[in-house]
């Protein structure tokens, strides 16, 4: 396997084509070569490379010490990543889908998320937990959900979302050198998603939400693997002299009022997109932070596009409906705009 | 059928722009009802209806200034309303419906569409609320744009922001009313407008002001430049008419607030009582033995009134002062009167007063304790006849009996009109007004 990192001196502008299950793969490689605290710890992440494949190759190249399989229960997975952290450990933990995630829950919100607080600033819990999220893979109701929202709610960890490729190289280190627990959510629909992206990883800022496109008629909010859905409508809307700007979220705790309120100011029409269902979703916390802060700048109610609230259906036809989709997303913003 | 007339609210209003009709043509209204709002110098006001009976013909709309003393509407008896109505409908022929006869009936289908478009097209107005986005009805206000003569073109007919930019392009100078400037010093007599009867009221007198429209004052909404000239009108007439005397007296507030301590211990926190409600009711009692402070000078006349509606001097946050009565203070206990004050100020600060509120009081009252003012020489809001001013309440040497202690003290100032009362009545009053802080379980 080459690893531009390691075999090739790069000039820092060099573009290397790149998928966004490498993304990551690459990002826990660098981890383990720069901080030796690192290892990744999961069901199935060793032998068999990971139940996505993203750790193919790496129990080969670092062994069993730092490639760890685990028992299938995500409870004691979360509980001793949780353990290590406090313990000076930087442990990366796979856990495989966000619907298995709650069987995790209770150590990821009643200790990775209160221990900072219940022992009056004396421990944090440096750990990192990832899992898959999202439908496209026609895994059904039970390995499909986008459940991110939820975690957005809980106070002390930090929720991200990585959009592009990039972001998923990129967002590893910044969430392994974060003092508290930082949960990333992968989208399992975009791991063989690629992208140009430079050949050395560039930083990216877990604190801030980015403009990925500007424009000034309407404001779309987005993240995950509704931001590329969101940028192909942007761009049908664009022929049609609609200009679209996209917000991606990136972080989906602490939101980023600022980038946010900030377009929607400029626009004063917003639609927000998400996978999560509608009923208590992030998209209905963001429109009340809008209505909120903002009720003078809105010339349109805002509108959001969730998820059917329907447990996930199986059947392709059926699963694509469920969710946005680039030809949703447009008519939500020609109704908005027109 | 009696006539609705635009009422005077305050001495220093001469006409008020309609901003709407809570109720239209036809609906039954009654007395003590708010059937419209009007705009003044002091904010918008909510009118009061003194009949029942049903709103007949309405002679003004939204956005047209109306002369004090105009008449914007008739409220008929219900059976008035009837007979008008179907002495109407014989006088006119009977309308065959045009569309039937002229045009060649219309597939089902489009004449399904043609609804549903004249429904989209409706003016935004649906009752008395207008479809309106936020951020246009914020930029209708800095412009300028009256929203009725706007059409929406949003969902159901809302109006957007493009919508309010095309309205304002097409006038451009949103014909701006010329705000009356009152002439500070002035022997012409007060000029009514031609079409206004003549003011029959008793209390209110129109401020004198030129009707000459003079182009380059400040805008229409801007509600402190317009109620600074207000205030300035009132008092330069104030002081160029009414010959002030001042008395002041110490009065110890010992006791009266030993009393209001121990009673506030028995309340739970929401029903405690404010020193200055204790004192508002001090005042109105002594007013009931010293009547002649409690009125008007008009015409060269001095009315007292029987009603003692002490005007309160509520301070405005962005600036201006606003003095609405508390009707009959007198006869309210010191619960009443809380509750009625902190409503007053609420509403007072949220531009939602009653228009009696507003012309109803018969003295002031001005407290600036809670500034740190010691003493307070007020000018007379003409056309009353006194004003009271009460100060600080601080810690001072009191002599008393030959010996030397120190007590809570308060100055409360009179200002009279030495042309209705002298400075015996006042000094009566004053002395009345420290009797009953002495003795505030009483009150």
């Amino acid at each position: 396997m080459t690893l531009p990192s390691q075999n090739v001196i790069a000039e820092p502008q060099q573009l290397v084509k790149m998928t966004y299950r490498e993304g990551m793969r690459q990002a826990i490689r660098e981890a383990m070569l720069r901080d030796e605290r690192c290892f990744l710890m999961g069901a199935d992440v060793g032998r068999y490379g990971g139940c996505f494949a993203v750790s193919k190759g790496l129990f080969d190249e670092f062994g069993p010490e730092k490639i760890r399989d685990m028992p299938l229960s995500e409870s004691a997975i979360a509980g001793i990543g949780i353990g290590a952290s406090m313990n000076g450990m930087r442990p990366i933990v796979e856990i495989m889908t966000v619907n298995f995630s709650l069987l995790a829950l209770d150590q990821i919100l009643n200790t990775a998320g209160t221990l900072l607080h219940m022992s009056g600033g004396l421990f944090n819990v440096p750990v990192v937990i990832r899992m898959a999220t999202g439908s496209g893979r026609q895994l059904g109701a039970q390995h499909a959900h986008s459940l991110e929202g939820w975690y957005a709610h809980i106070p002390g960890i930090k929720v991200l979302a990585p959009g592009t490729v990039e972001d998923m190289r990129g967002m590893l280190w910044p969430a392994l050198e974060d003092p508290d627990p930082v949960l990333i959510f992968e989208q399992q629909v975009m791991y063989n998603m690629t992208e140009m992206v430079s050949a050395t990883p560039v930083p990216v800022d877990i604190d801030h939400a980015k403009v990925r496109r500007p424009g000034k008629d309407v404001t779309l909010i987005t993240y995950g693997s509704c931001l590329p859905k969101s940028m192909t409508a942007a761009e049908t809307l664009a022929q049609e002299e609609i200009d679209t700007e996209v917000i991606d979220l990136r972080t989906l705790r602490p939101l980023d009022n600022d980038t946010i309120f900030a377009s929607v100011a400029k626009t004063h029409r917003v639609l927000i997109v998400e996978e999560g269902w509608r009923s208590g979703s992030l998209a209905a916390e963001i429109s009340a932070r809008i209505m909120e802060n903002l009720f003078y700048e809105l010339d349109r109610p805002v509108d959001r596009l969730c998820a059917s609230e329907v447990p996930m259906p199986y059947s392709k036809h059926m699963e694509e409906a469920a969710v946005p989709q680039p030809e949703t997303i447009a008519a939500a913003v020609r109704k908005l705009v027109l | 059928m009696t006539e609705f007339k635009m009422p005077s609210l305050g001495a220093d209003m001469d006409a008020g722009t309609l901003v709407e009709w809570k109720v239209k043509s036809g609906d039954p209204v009654k007395r003590g009802d708010i059937i419209a709002a009007v705009e003044t110098a002091k904010g918008v006001i909510e009118i009061e209806c003194f009949e029942n009976g049903i709103l007949d013909e309405i002679f003004y709309q939204p956005g047209q200034e109306v002369p004090v003393g105009n008449v914007l509407a008739t409220i008929s008896s219900e059976a008035e309303f009837r007979q008008k109505a179907s002495a109407q409908k014989a006088a006119e022929p009977v309308k065959v419906p045009e569309a039937v006869v002229v045009e060649p009936a219309k597939p089902a289908a489009q004449v399904v569409q043609e609804a549903m478009k004249a429904a989209i097209a409706q003016p935004a107005v649906s009752g008395d609320r207008i479809r309106i986005s936020p951020l246009a009805r914020r930029i209708a206000e800095d412009l300028g744009v009256d929203l009725t003569t706007v059409h929406g073109t949003g969902p159901g007919g809302a109006i957007q922001k493009s919508d309010i930019e095309g309205a304002a392009q097409a006038k451009p100078v949103l014909a701006p009313e010329p705000v009356r400037v009152p002439e500070p010093v002035s022997a012409r007599p007060p000029e009514v407008p031609p079409q206004a009867p003549p003011v029959e009221k008793v209390a209110p007198l129109p401020v004198e002001a030129s009707t000459e429209p003079v182009p380059e004052v400040k805008k229409p909404t801007d509600f402190q430049s317009a109620m600074r000239a207000a205030i300035a009108a009132a008092m330069s007439k104030s002081n160029r008419e009414i010959p002030h005397y001042y008395m002041e007296t110490n009065i110890d507030m010992t006791k009266a607030l030993a009393w209001l301590e121990e009673e506030n211990l028995k309340r739970p926190i929401r029903e405690r009582l404010l020193p200055v409600v204790v004192l508002l009711k001090a005042v109105a009692k002594s007013l009931t033995e010293v009547p002649e402070l409690n009125g008007f000078w008009i015409d060269g006349q001095h009315q007292v009134s029987e009603a003692i509606n002490i005007g309160f001097a509520i301070n405005l946050r962005q600036g201006g002062l606003i003095t609405p009565a508390i009707h009959d203070t007198d006869m309210k206990t010191l619960d009443e009167l809380r509750d009625a004050m902190n409503d007053l100020i609420t509403r007072t600060r949220s531009n939602k007063l009653r228009s009696s509120e507003l012309t109803d009081s018969t003295i002031v009252v001005t407290s600036l304790g809670d500034r740190g003012v010691e003493k307070v020489f007020g000018v007379i809001y003409p056309p009353q006849v006194a004003l009271v001013g009460l100060g600080k309440i601080t810690e001072q040497p009191w002599a008393e009996n030959g010996t030397l202690s120190v007590r809570k003290v308060m100055t409360a100032t009179l200002a009279g009109d030495h042309r209705a009362t002298d400075g015996h009545k006042g000094g009566l009053f004053l002395e009345a007004l420290n009797r009953n802080l002495q003795e505030v379980e009483k009150l």
